[in-house]
């Protein structure tokens, strides 16, 4: 039994997709801007009106309160927002958050996240979104902004969230980016998903 | 009710003579206000006169169908003036239903709290009492409502990624939605509130004004005015948060989503 399993789901202009993702895997959404990569995202996460079924580890996400999934099913917009004038009041533990793992230092947590580069804010979404420890996370361009050394930092803990037997659905603008991680990889279309073929 | 001095028509002439003499200086400076300013004040000496004859006829024929018909009549013009006010609108019915529900509901509470508990007038629907009342009620919850909803609605949408980032972390729609929620009952009251504060020093309240032309001694006016203020302050507070609370949950739906689709 697939882990998360995406059967025909659909969210006006995207056309009925199914997807399936086994546990430790990583699969990529490549496809040009407006093909409705994030739309499919935010489509999983229920975050959009959407019909379709969808599955974690065979059961069916109308079994969650929409919280309760999102907990599990963790989505990050490729701009995310903050709501507090610094970083650590969004964190539930802000001690125990593996800032070092991604290159940021201990006092990024209390500076203004208006003074913080774009590149620092998706970083620290990234550690927010992985923060309640979601079974599956929905990444959105998750290194846009990022120079080479922090994707390599960002990827290396993408790896290590899928040892601890996650899974990971990347919409990737990079191709070798796609190629480094994926099991994977599929293409959006104008609003239409294509296998792209299996590798690793 | 009868220590006022009463008025004819002919003592407002001196008075509306002030108002030519500015219309004078007006066409003498070429300020161009000489076409509003003729428009504004036949305006305002039709409406006040038709509305003195409406209520002339109100208060002899004091029958409890027609005053509860005027009030409902005030309070759907009262709901599609809210309506009208605000800039992102919710589209069908909800735009204009949840402003008049929310109103339909302080106003009449705080009126009937007002007619029952304080003036007592008998029988309880004697016009004079119920309907400048309410007026009074109404016109400042619909500055609270109208005031909350279009907050709502644009802090919504202005912080729209705040408001996504914390649902798609699995906050249920009412925690996502708090700041904008205390944000738009704040702009919703703050009006009345900070009237509250002025009044008495900075601005003396008309109703209480005129009952003092009228005679009544201040001490017996001012109870009167706090009496409105309170319940003015009552159903507007009531207003503002059922409307804005209506507001949330239209905002929102069963699954916690963010419907931005249902503004217009």
């Amino acid at each position: 039994m697939p882990y998360l399993k995406i059967q025909t789901l659909t969210a006006p202009p995207l056309q009925p997709a199914s997807l399936t993702m086994e546990r430790r895997e990583c699969v990529t959404i490549q496809g040009p801007s407006g093909s409705g990569k994030s739309l499919f995202l935010r489509a999983i996460a229920d975050l959009d009106p959407n019909q379709g079924t969808v599955q974690l580890d065979g059961k069916d996400r109308n079994d969650f309160t929409a919280p309760k999934w999102r907990e599990q099913v963790g989505y990050l917009a490729a701009e995310p927002g903050w709501w507090l004038e610094t970083a650590r009041p969004h964190f539930k533990n802000p001690v125990e958050v593996p800032l070092a793992k991604l290159h940021l230092d201990k006092d990024i947590l209390d500076r203004p996240l208006l003074h913080l580069s774009t590149g620092e804010r998706q970083r620290l979404a990234l550690l927010r979104a992985m923060e309640p420890e979601p079974s599956v996370l929905l990444l959105d361009e998750p290194t846009a902004a990022l120079d080479p050394e922090s994707t390599q930092a960002v990827e290396h803990l993408i790896r290590s969230f899928m040892e601890r037997g996650g899974a990971i659905l990347l919409v990737s603008h990079d191709a070798e980016q796609s190629a480094r991680l994926a099991d994977k990889s599929y293409r959006m279309e104008k609003g239409q998903l294509h296998t792209v073929g299996g590798s690793s | 009710m009868t220590d006022y001095i009463q008025l004819g028509y002919l003592d407002l002439l001196p008075a509306a003579l002030l108002v030519i003499f500015n219309a004078g200086l007006s066409i003498l400076m070429q300020l161009g206000l000489l076409r509003v300013l003729a428009v504004s004040v036949i305006r305002m000496v039709i409406q006040l006169s038709l509305i003195g004859l409406i209520l002339t006829w109100l208060f002899d024929s004091a029958n409890p169908v027609f005053i509860l018909g005027i009030a409902l009549v005030m309070l759907l013009l009262a709901g599609r003036e809210a309506w009208a006010r605000q800039d992102k609108k919710f589209s069908g019915i909800w735009g204009y239903g949840i402003g008049t529900g929310a109103m339909l509901m302080a106003a009449s509470l705080a009126t009937a709290v007002g007619l029952g508990s304080a003036i007592r007038p008998d029988p309880w629907y004697m016009p004079q009492y119920a309907i400048p009342m309410l007026g009074m009620i109404l016109g400042n919850c619909l500055t609270g409502i109208s005031l909350g909803l279009d907050t709502l609605t644009a802090t919504a949408l202005r912080e729209r990624q705040a408001i996504e980032s914390r649902l798609a972390l699995g906050q249920p729609r009412l925690i996502a939605l708090s700041g904008v929620t205390r944000q738009a009952m704040r702009t919703g009251m703050m009006p009345i509130i900070n009237s509250m504060a002025a009044t008495g020093i900075i601005s003396l309240p008309g109703m209480m004004t005129g009952q003092i032309l009228a005679g009544v001694e201040p001490m017996q006016a001012i109870q009167y005015q706090m009496l409105i203020m309170f319940l003015i302050f009552g159903g507007t507070g009531l207003g503002v948060i059922t409307a804005v609370g209506l507001g949330i949950l239209r905002l929102t739906d069963q699954r916690h989503r963010l419907r931005l689709d249902r503004l217009q």
